[in-house]
């Protein structure tokens, strides 16, 4: 039995050609969910394979990678995917948004703005926005082929006949280009306006589910919403406990068994960027590092 | 006759990061109309083909994308046994089935129509138009419109058909269904996806 | 004081090294080889090979024993290994009507050519454990026979013969076979992709799915028309020598089933087919897909589309247990963004549904 070998970014180069030419077709159509042949990644299909596979068919060796969970470098996922391709490609990886070219994302878009140049790619579980309203992907297909989008509104207006407010605080739809009704991911919705008019290019991929899509640079993204109930971001009560930050999406930390909380920025890069330029919130305290180990 | 075979033979130097620089430049192109990128990676050169269209053939076509090759590239045996060694790509007479085209001779285009514009479900299924043009970065200048441009773009090139831009409109009638263009001068390449809408510059 | 949580990638290094402690279990206890798990658990080996789609007894079995016996997780490895593969191309059709049968077994007919073999099954064996098998026992040598030179052909094909079967259909010779590993999936899918699916479909999945058609759920009149297992030769066109080269055998099981058809006004009534095949010995897997390849065929077959096992978009798009797996278990990683959404969300909720009914009642106190 033969130890195998991998290729650069581990995708053999017939994968790669296949997935960047899925990657061109979504550029050319945003918001539209190219179909490609998704290869079993050796992590588990939930993880991020489709953003996995997508990173590896366009990472290059002067690449400066970057990749996050939940808004944080530091958590479990972010850091296998980073040394799967830091393994595998050998590229230089960084938890600063500023330095890196290529970010990998799950439930996040960084709070520091994007610049042209950078690419960011989501990790997908469901890309069809309207899968939850309509399970059959011969029907969706035809609803986007047709821009038939009542079943979306009636659903957005049902919820606010119950409850006086769209009812969906995360995976929120978008409109791409005044065209395609998209999901862009199971991001809050707070980070919806950070896609509308980005410098940098958006890439979707959704391994399980095998689709590819992309919001190219400056291009409209617009939450869907309603005249009479205009789409608004989430609002938290306070500023970050550790870097005093107000315009930044809040952890919710429970500090011990008598309910205590404090509200502490999910953007870890960020957060500690901040207190490193002297920023301080209410309970701030030195970032804790992980001692060097071998 | 050595040299011939040799040159013949040649293809990328390092197939696996040539082929990464390239797509790179080919994503950048598309994704930001109008802007002039780049090849970076050295290439072996069939005789009719520029260094950006024969990279971007090495980096994108393979056994599973049929390809058209215009009159002028179609005559010549160079192109096709080129294509044919190094990339395994089927080369085939039907426009329609092409997933690329590649022209060198653009007063030749057919009809747009008559490539492979997808279907509403489908758009992606489409042909993608490689077109060697006579400059890029000079010549008549073009205004440029649609997503990857923040605000307008200009564009000069002299090209051919002089009324490629005009026939594209059909992108606009057509959406999502369309046809992308890659038009390739030496090593550098811009692109205009189905969404770039173009008007002459001051015109 | 609070810390932002660190360390993770220490912990993920820490859980490595635990597992590998508990794989290896207690370490008096002799390790277990791959031979071993080839040769005694060979029915879990066959399994894998299938789901996992890659015929390899020792990767197989290797497999196994690094997934600590759990066979989705081993499934998963040896399709994660089979991804990164070349492919050099596409086999000959095998020839099971050709196979060297070690079972095979009908229940349309009490006899028929070539004459029903048991072979090793567990269908007679009376559940009881065996307590000889708690240490080990030296099994006795099994019963040797002649070699019988007689054909066996495929049941199918002596109701063929009649016409009293629908025709098998005929590949096209020119038409590639679809490869839903390497292209998009697209519906409605094609004979052979929906095959394809269910031969890498898991086996709970299609057994669950197959006893539904039997319950009522799509019924289709199911008779096992045919079992049989055994080996056949596997061949690839050589195009440099023009012809067929042997690459060796692998082990099959094939499930043909009967199922009835009433006809129509144009086509007079025959019985139709369900087909199953998989690596190794796998009867409970074969029989299963055979019954919801039979179901698969409603809209082919005209009939109508109402139960889970005829839903081809539910079925191929749930049958993959890899798939499955990952997005059933992708829940225990962090979600804790989407659900400060919604606790954001909810709270704001509660508090205007609280406001909402306390409001009328102050009304009323001030009245």
């Amino acid at each position: 039995m033969n130890a195998p070998t991998y290729n650069f970014a581990y995708l053999d180069e017939q994968t790669k050609r296949m997935i960047r030419r899925a990657i061109l077709k979504a550029i050319a159509i945003p918001g539209y969910q190219v179909p490609f042949a998704s290869r079993e990644m050796p992590m588990p299909y939930g993880w991020g394979t489709g953003g996995v596979q997508v990173t590896a068919a366009i990472l290059g060796p002067t690449d400066v990678l970057k990749v996050i969970d939940q808004g944080s470098d530091d958590t479990t996922n972010a850091i296998s995917i980073r040394k799967f391709f830091a393994k595998t490609a050998g590229v230089t990886t960084t938890t600063s948004t500023e330095v890196a070219t290529v970010i990998q994302t799950r439930h996040r878009i960084p709070e520091a703005s994007l610049r042209a140049g950078q690419v960011l790619v989501y990790q997908v579980p469901i890309p069809e926005p309207l899968r939850y309203l309509e399970p059959r992907e011969t029907e969706t297909r035809r609803m986007h082929a047709l821009a038939e989008y009542g079943l979306m509104h009636v659903k957005l207006y049902e919820d606010i006949a119950r409850f006086g407010h769209i009812a969906t605080a995360y995976a929120y739809p978008v409109k791409v280009n005044a065209r395609y009704v998209m999901d862009p991911s199971p991001t809050p919705k707070f980070d919806n306006p950070k896609m509308d008019n980005c410098p940098a290019l958006q890439l979707f991929g959704a391994g399980r589910e095998k689709r590819i899509y992309a919001i190219p640079p400056y291009t409209s993204v617009v939450s869907l919403d309603f005249e009479d109930h205009p789409f608004t971001r989430y609002k938290f009560d306070a500023p970050c406990a550790l870097c005093g930050a107000a315009d930044s999406y809040l952890d919710e930390i429970v500090t011990d068994d008598k309910g205590s909380r404090m509200f502490v920025c999910s953007d870890t890069d960020y957060c500690e960027g901040r207190q490193a330029a002297g920023h301080r919130g209410s309970q701030a305290a030195a970032p804790h590092k992980e001692a060097a180990h071998d | 006759m050595e040299a011939m075979i040799s040159d013949l033979l040649a293809g990328f130097p390092d197939a696996v990061l040539s082929a990464q620089s390239t797509f790179r430049a080919v994503m950048e192109a598309m994704a930001r109309p109008g802007t002039i990128q780049r090849v970076a990676a050295t290439v072996g050169v069939p005789s009719g083909l520029t260094r950006a269209a024969a990279a971007l053939a090495l980096t994108l076509f393979d056994h599973d994308t049929p390809v058209w090759l215009d009159p002028a590239l179609a005559t010549g045996p160079d192109v096709a046994t080129w294509l044919k060694f190094h990339t395994g790509a089927p080369v085939v007479a039907e426009t329609v089935r092409a997933s690329f085209a590649l022209i060198r001779d653009g007063g030749l285009l057919p009809d747009l129509e008559s490539f492979a514009l997808g279907s509403g479900e489908y758009p992606d299924r489409s042909t993608t138009l490689i077109l060697q043009v006579a400059s890029l970065g000079e010549g008549r200048a073009y205004e440029l419109r649609g997503p990857g441009i923040d605000g307008a773009a200009t564009l000069c090139t002299a090209i051919a058909p002089d009324d490629l831009f005009d026939r594209l409109a059909i992108n606009e009638e057509l959406f999502p269904r369309g046809i992308d263009v890659v038009l390739v001068h030496d090593d550098s390449m811009v692109a205009i996806p189905r969404t770039t809408r173009l008007v002459v510059a001051g015109g | 004081m609070y810390v932002a949580v660190k360390g993770g990638e220490r912990a993920i290094e820490n859980a490595h090294r635990l597992l590998a402690h508990e794989r290896r279990g207690d370490r008096d206890v002799p390790e277990i080889s791959l031979a071993q798990v080839a040769e005694q658990l060979g029915l879990a080996v066959d399994r894998v090979m299938g789901e996992g789609s890659l015929y390899d007894r020792e990767l197989a079995a290797l497999a196994i024993k690094q997934a600590r016996g759990d066979l989705i997780e081993a499934i998963f490895l040896v399709r994660a290994f089979r991804a990164t593969l070349p492919r050099f191309g596409v086999t000959e059709p095998v020839d099971t009507g050709q196979m060297r049968v070690q079972r095979r077994v009908s229940s349309t007919f009490k006899d028929i050519p070539g004459g029903q073999v048991l072979g090793p099954t567990f269908d007679y064996t009376h559940r009881l454990l065996d307590p000889q098998l708690v240490h080990g026992i030296e099994p006795a040598p099994p019963a040797v026979g002649e070699a019988s030179d007689a054909s066996t052909p495929r049941v199918t094909d002596i109701l063929g013969r009649d016409g009293l079967i629908e025709p098998s259909p005929q590949a096209q010779a020119d038409a590639d076979v679809g490869d839903l590993t390497r292209e998009p999936l697209g519906f409605p899918a094609e004979r052979d992709l929906r095959l394809q699916n269910l031969a890498r479909g898991d086996e709970g999945f299609l057994l669950a799915l197959g006893y539904s058609t039997q319950r009522g759920y799509g019924r289709n009149h199911p008779f096992a028309g045919e079992i049989r297992f055994g080996e056949v030769e596997v061949e690839f066109m050589a195009e440099e020598v023009g012809f067929a080269v042997p690459l060796g055998s692998i082990e099959l099981t094939e499930c043909q089933m009967v199922n009835q058809f009433k006809g129509s006004a144009t086509e007079a009534p025959c019985f139709t087919r369900g087909y199953g095949l998989a690596f190794g010995q796998s009867e409970r897997k074969t029989m299963s897909m055979a019954l919801v390849d039979r179901a698969l065929r409603a809209r082919e077959l005209g009939e109508d589309v109402l139960a889970p096992a005829q839903d081809e978009e539910f079925v191929m798009s749930h049958s993959d247990n890899v798939q499955a797996t990952g997005f059933v278990e992708h829940l225990k990683l962090p979600h804790y963004v989407d659900f400060q959404s919604e606790l954001g969300l909810l709270r704001k909720l509660r508090k205007e549904f609280e406001e909402a009914n306390a409001a009328p009642s102050l009304q009323e106190a001030a009245e």
